[in-house]
């Protein structure tokens, strides 16, 4: 038996008995627990790179109810790179600008206007359950174009062993109880992780004392695409503050800060939520109650993300609040993080260390995030009396002065971390822009009629800019495959190199700036792609 | 730049004069806000996160003192 702990808006891995359920233990070189955005990343990155993937989740396809909605530029870029963002665009909304009111007052908005040069938004609404389908079905897609993908659904881990070179596992199924052996496990499988939990490993951090109400509404109100937030809202039994956010199918997320000493079960009844939702979109609205749910907010993380051979990403390793919408973002970045790391570990071109740079890099990533989103909640709800003073203060200087709107937080722009200063960083040697410094993600810019990370493809890149270089250099199995441009001009020469004349980057698979020069010197290249593969540091 | 401690008011009289004015008919609660906003508009005028640590520290040391704690004992 699988006991199913929430409904599934998508059927997407139905169950099906295996032969696996009636045969002694098989061993796997990479198993996933858990089907969520972070669950399937991991899985197609990995099988796209040939490596035999299992991934088990407890129920049979996404959730259905109110989770991740606003999914990130950078976000938007990895399910590029892995071939499934064409129908998050095309079901996505893209919204630009954001209205912040303090009480009646309409302070100021802000636009998010793509900078140009960029093939994705800063941002789009997409509701969660839409962008696990879309991964699984660029999973089924990559299956059969013969990827070594395998996905059981209504698998339910229920005990795991670390047994030094691997990890048994216990399965509950419909159909009884087996077992099989992990030589690496992913853990994906949430807040909650049944895996941490098993391994007796602790997670802690801040919880914070309010409750918020979400609503997502259907309604066919011509309410512009834009995102509405209210500090101290005017309409009746709002709370302290309110969100306003389109998404597709004509679905609005509405949410309510409660505060702490709240009855849920009285605020869940339809007809009190109700209430707050006619005070918001004014009486006589017309619109549907799809979902609605009382969250409370915690940002903590692991201590290591990473413990012999068991690994953890997403939700399971890192909690924040949804304030600057880095959950799944982030998520996502550790599994293409992770991905390439491990493919390189299990085909033995990498030394098990590599996996340690999972763990800095995505730790430093999980740090900013929670200082991101722990800043951005203790603006929203001040938790003595004089930050509300400040944060009134700084509201009511809004209204007239810029600076002060600087400082208003309703949630950052979940942008990814630079890997600044971390120990598979080779050498910076060039005078170049700081947003292509060593450890950046590579920002992208428009090439010929197409994109440039589109262009960066799955492995090492060694892209020149003016520079003559070998068509591939390689060392020990590791292949960087050379991407030339001759005479760059516009965003690209902009973003690579700013006042320099020619450049040469080493860019890691996860589209990370490994190394730069300001020429070509194959033996540091070689030396630098020993240092981003874990072999030998370059200092 | 460093944080300045020694005079550098023209008329610091007349500024004192110039502050208690300000929050002349204010409530404590109202005064308060006041500060809060003042704090705010000076912070962005001095644009220098170094001087700003420096003054909070100052800011907070001086209130030891006063409530006869460790004063002086500046935080390095
Ligand atoms: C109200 C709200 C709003 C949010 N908004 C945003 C946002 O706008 N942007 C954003 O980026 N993030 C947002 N988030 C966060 C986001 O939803 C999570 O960060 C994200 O779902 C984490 O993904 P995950 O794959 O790590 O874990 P999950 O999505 O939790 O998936 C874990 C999976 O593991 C499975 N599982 C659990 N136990 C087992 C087991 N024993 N065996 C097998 N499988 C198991 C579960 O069934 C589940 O399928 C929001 C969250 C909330 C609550």
């Amino acid at each position: 038996m699988v006991q199913a702990r929430y409904d599934i808006a998508f059927r997407l891995y139905p169950y099906e008995r295996v032969a696996a359920q009636s045969q002694p233990p098989r061993r796997h070189p990479v198993v996933i627990v858990g089907g969520g955005p972070v669950g399937l990343a991991a899985a197609l990155d990995l099988g796209r790179r040939g490596t035999p993937v299992l991934l088990l989740d407890d129920h049979e396809g996404a959730g259905k109810g109110s989770r991740a909605i606003c999914f990130a530029r950078r976000t938007l870029e990895i399910a590029d790179r892995l071939g499934a963002v064409a129908p998050m665009r095309e079901k996505g909304v893209v919204w630009n600008i954001g209205k912040v009111f303090y009480g009646e007052d309409r302070l100021f908005e802000f636009d998010l206007s793509p900078e140009p040069g960029h093939r994705h938004p800063a941002f789009i609404n997409l509701q969660q359950p839409y962008f696990e389908k879309f991964l699984m079905e660029e999973i089924r897609a990559a299956q059969a174009r013969g990827a070594p993908l395998e996905i059981r659904g209504c698998n339910a881990v229920t005990a795991l062993t670390d047994r030094g070179d691997h990890v048994h596992l216990e399965i509950g199924t419909p159909d009884g109880p087996y077992a099989l052996e992990a030589e690496w496990l992913i853990a994906c499988d949430g807040a909650r992780s049944p895996v941490r939990e098993g391994l007796g490993l602790s997670f802690d951090g801040r919880v914070f004392e309010d409750n918020f109400l979400i609503a997502d509404v259907r309604m066919t109100a011509d309410f512009p695409t834009e995102r509405w937030f209210w500090f101290e809202p005017p309409f009746e039994g709002a709370g302290q503050s309110a969100l306003l956010h389109r998404q597709p199918d004509d679905v609005w997320r509405l949410d309510f800060q409660l505060g702490w000493d709240i009855d849920r079960k009285a605020e869940l009844d339809p007809a009190a939520v109700r209430r707050r939702v006619d005070g918001m979109l004014g009486q006589g609205a017309e619109y549907d109650l799809i979902w609605t749910s009382i969250y409370t907010f915690q940002c903590r993380r692991m201590e290591r993300f990473r413990r012999g051979r068991v690994l953890f990403a997403g939700d399971s390793a890192h909690q924040v609040s949804p304030f600057g919408a880095r959950g799944a973002n982030s998520g996502v970045q550790d599994a293409e993080n992770l991905a390439w790391k491990l493919d390189l570990v299990v085909r033995g071109l990498a030394p098990e260390t590599l996996l340690d740079s999972y763990c800095a890099e995505r730790e430093h990533g999980a740090d900013e995030n929670i200082l991101n989103s722990t800043r951005a909640t203790d603006f929203l709800t001040p938790k003595s009396e004089i930050s509300a003073v400040f944060r009134n203060a700084v509201l009511d200087l809004a209204r007239d002065h810029p600076f002060a709107r600087a400082m208003v937080n309703s949630g950052r722009l979940s942008v990814p971390c630079v890997y600044d200063g971390m120990p598979l960083n080779g050498p910076d040697a060039l005078d170049g822009p700081a947003v292509s410094r060593v450890g950046a993600p590579c920002p992208d810019a428009p090439v010929g009629d197409g994109f440039l990370l589109g262009r960066l493809g799955d492995g090492f890149t060694l892209l020149t800019f003016d520079v003559d270089a070998p068509a591939h250099v390689e060392e020990g199995g590791v292949v960087a495959r050379r991407l030339a441009f001759e005479a760059p001009t516009g965003a690209l020469r902009e973003r690579y190199l700013g006042q320099a004349e020619r450049a040469v980057y080493l860019i890691r698979p996860d589209q990370h700036v490994a190394a730069r020069w300001a020429h070509c010197d194959e033996a540091a290249i070689r030396r630098a792609l020993r240092a981003a593969t874990g072999a030998e540091p370059w200092i | 730049m460093d944080l300045i401690l020694t005079p550098n008011l023209p008329d610091p009289d007349g500024f004192y004069d110039d502050l208690l004015a300000a929050h002349e008919g204010l409530s404590a609660e109202e005064s308060h806000a006041l500060n809060a906003r003042l704090v705010l508009i000076l912070a962005n005028h001095v644009g220098d996160r170094a001087v700003l640590r420096a003054a909070l520290r100052a800011a907070r040391d001086g209130g030891e003192t006063n409530a006869g704690g460790s004063g002086g004992a500046a935080a390095p």
